[in-house]
């Protein structure tokens, strides 16, 4: 369990997390959802020590995370941003076995590779394992990452976006090994995602963030309801219940008529 | 995977290394001046040692926190420090005094300034800056430059004779060094160098960028502000010992990338010293036998270095 008790975060005048306090159960799927802006990421970073609040506290299991030790905290939480830029010489199989460093200090031993091949069969990520990173798409390489982050083997892990760059299929994967990881090994996973349906599909829990502060927070069916949802984004959304999924649509119902003759024009020209 | 190929290459480099460095030594030895000539060689070979172990190292650390592999430490701002300091011995007390004739004091001189400036800098910035890397280097640019300028303008001051033997100091050189002063260097370099090794797997991880090194568990401002601290020393001591020789390290850790294609400092760091050590004994052969002293060696390095350079950037713009 993650109690954040105040949390706030402010660049220059603006309060980009303001005094966000919430609840994350422990053995579930805790999705942050919400507009640009809204400071989810930045939320995310401060409860993983990334980046340092200016006010507020996080509670890991009722104890403040700054004053554990970073290496053992290691064990406890794994985080992967959304942006992963790397311009190192480093192999699939390498870059996974960053994962056990806070066990084995850069020394593996035989369990560390059998929780190595379970990480890279758990990504299917085979036939690549030799392969460097920068000969990878953006989508396999994020599969690596988060490959890495499951062979960290920590109780909660922290996703930004861990959907980016992926398509449907392996969205929808990534998402089942998730929900996987929560129900064989118990652990607790918090993620931040845009991809509302997703959200609703696969959560247990979301947390709705809006300008820098908590709009909602409860159980999915409790969020994802059509007022809630429309004032969070500003937008018209039908929810329909799809095999029992509660699935947001929010595409214009009319089209845009001047985009026709936008394109009529283009063509004639 | 290429473990196997980069331990043989490790060892290939430490064999010509040797090699290298027993052919300088007995190259030519003259039987008549044995006693005189073979320490004298035996001390450059040292601290040609020390100079490559403190350049290489603090390189490879310098381009894995900056993740960029064009920076050296120079742009700390050391090197400029180390010609200001020498600029105003001469330029307050002159060329006979002391503190620039005699070795030792100019060591002691020399090293303290360049340590004080850095912990100054490193110390009290880096809290200032809010422990951004990239915004300290910047103020280190810009105190390099303002050292500089004030050097050049007091070289433009003082008399061409002492402007003459001040510029001894501009160029590194391995001849005619000091033999307690290369022992003390020697004795830092290696307590530097036991620290980094001892510790090298964490390099590895700062080399993923700092949020993957802080989530791996490692403490990252406080191992990032200790090892800007090694690197000062480093480059305080060699400095002081030979003069600005900078160049050097961005030559040999590139090659050592180039040959080892790896993320591995165990690698990199013993790589790019041997390369290193080598660079440094070709370009003192050459100086003391091919061009009689009248060329510095780090001339020749950096003549070397820059059309390395030249042909590193063209074959990478033509990927």
């Amino acid at each position: 369990m993650i109690d954040l008790k105040g949390i706030s975060k402010i660049y220059g005048q603006k309060k980009v997390v303001n005094d966000v306090s919430v609840s994350i159960a422990k053995g579930k799927v805790t999705s942050f959802i919400g507009p640009n802006g809204a400071g989810k990421s930045t939320l995310l970073s401060m409860i993983t020590r990334l980046l340092d609040q200016d006010s507020g506290e996080v509670l890991l299991e009722g104890k403040n995370i700054l004053q554990a030790p970073s290496d053992a905290l290691a064990k406890k939480i794994a985080i992967l941003k959304q942006s992963n830029h790397m311009d190192l010489k480093i192999t699939v199989r390498e870059l996974i076995s960053f994962g056990r460093f806070p066990y084995s200090k850069g020394r593996l031993n035989e369990r560390d590779h059998e929780i190595i091949d379970e990480a890279i069969s758990y990504m299917e990520l085979e036939e690549f394992e030799d392969r460097y990173i920068d000969e990878l798409s953006g989508g396999q390489r994020q599969r690596v990452y988060i490959a890495m982050t499951i062979a960290q083997d920590t109780e909660y892990i922290f996703l930004d976006e861990p959907l980016n760059n992926l398509d449907m299929k392996h969205s929808v994967q990534i998402m089942q090994i998730l929900r996987r990881l929560v129900r064989e090994r118990n652990k607790t996973i918090i993620i931040v995602i845009h991809d509302i349906n997703f959200a609703s599909c696969y959560s247990d829990n979301i947390v709705a963030m809006k300008d820098g502060k908590v709009a909602i927070s409860g159980k999915k069916d409790d969020v994802i309801k059509k007022e809630i949802l429309e004032d969070i984004y500003e937008m018209d959304i039908n929810i329909e219940c799809i095999y029992g999924q509660q699935i947001c649509v929010y595409f214009d119902e009319h089209e845009d008529a001047s985009v026709d003759d936008f394109i009529e024009d283009q063509v004639r020209a | 995977m290429h473990n196997g190929k980069n331990n043989r290459l490790l060892l290939i480099l430490t064999i010509a290394t040797l090699a290298i460095a027993g052919f300088y030594i007995l190259y030519q030895l003259n039987f008549d001046i044995l006693f005189y000539q073979l320490p004298s060689r035996v001390n450059r070979v040292v601290t040609m040692l020390i100079v490559g172990i403190a350049i290489a190292v603090s390189t490879v650390i310098f381009q894995t926190i900056t993740k960029n592999r064009i920076l050296t430490p120079s742009i700390m701002g050391l090197d400029s420090v180390y010609l200001f300091i020498q600029t105003i011995i001469v330029f307050i007390v002159g060329t006979s005094s002391p503190l620039l004739t005699n070795d030792f004091v100019n060591y002691l001189v020399s090293m303290l300034g360049l340590v004080v400036f850095t912990v100054l800098v490193f110390k009290y910035l880096f809290r200032l800056t809010g422990n951004h890397v990239f915004l300290l280097l910047l103020i280190g640019i810009i105190l390099g430059t303002f050292f500089n300028s004030l050097s050049t303008f007091m070289q433009m001051l003082i008399n061409p004779d002492d402007f003459l033997i001040l510029q001894n100091s501009m160029f590194a050189s391995f001849n005619a060094i000091n033999d307690s002063l290369i022992w003390i260097t020697g004795a830092i370099v290696l307590l530097m160098l036991i620290i980094v090794l001892r510790d090298f797997h964490s390099l590895d991880v700062i080399a993923l960028g700092r949020d993957h090194a802080i989530n791996l568990g490692i403490n990252y401002d406080r191992k990032v502000s200790q090892l800007l601290l090694i690197i000062a020393v480093l480059v305080s001591v060699s400095t002081a010992l030979v003069g600005p020789i900078m160049f050097l390290g961005l030559l040999v850790v590139n090659l050592a990338h180039e040959m080892f294609k790896t993320f591995k400092h165990r690698y990199l760091l013993l790589g790019s010293t041997l390369i290193a050590v080598i660079t440094l004994l070709l370009g003192q052969m050459l100086t003391q036998y091919v061009f009689n002293q009248a060329v510095e060696i780090s001339v020749i390095i950096n003549l070397v270095g820059g059309v390395y350079f030249i042909i590193l950037m063209l074959k990478e713009s033509r990927r």
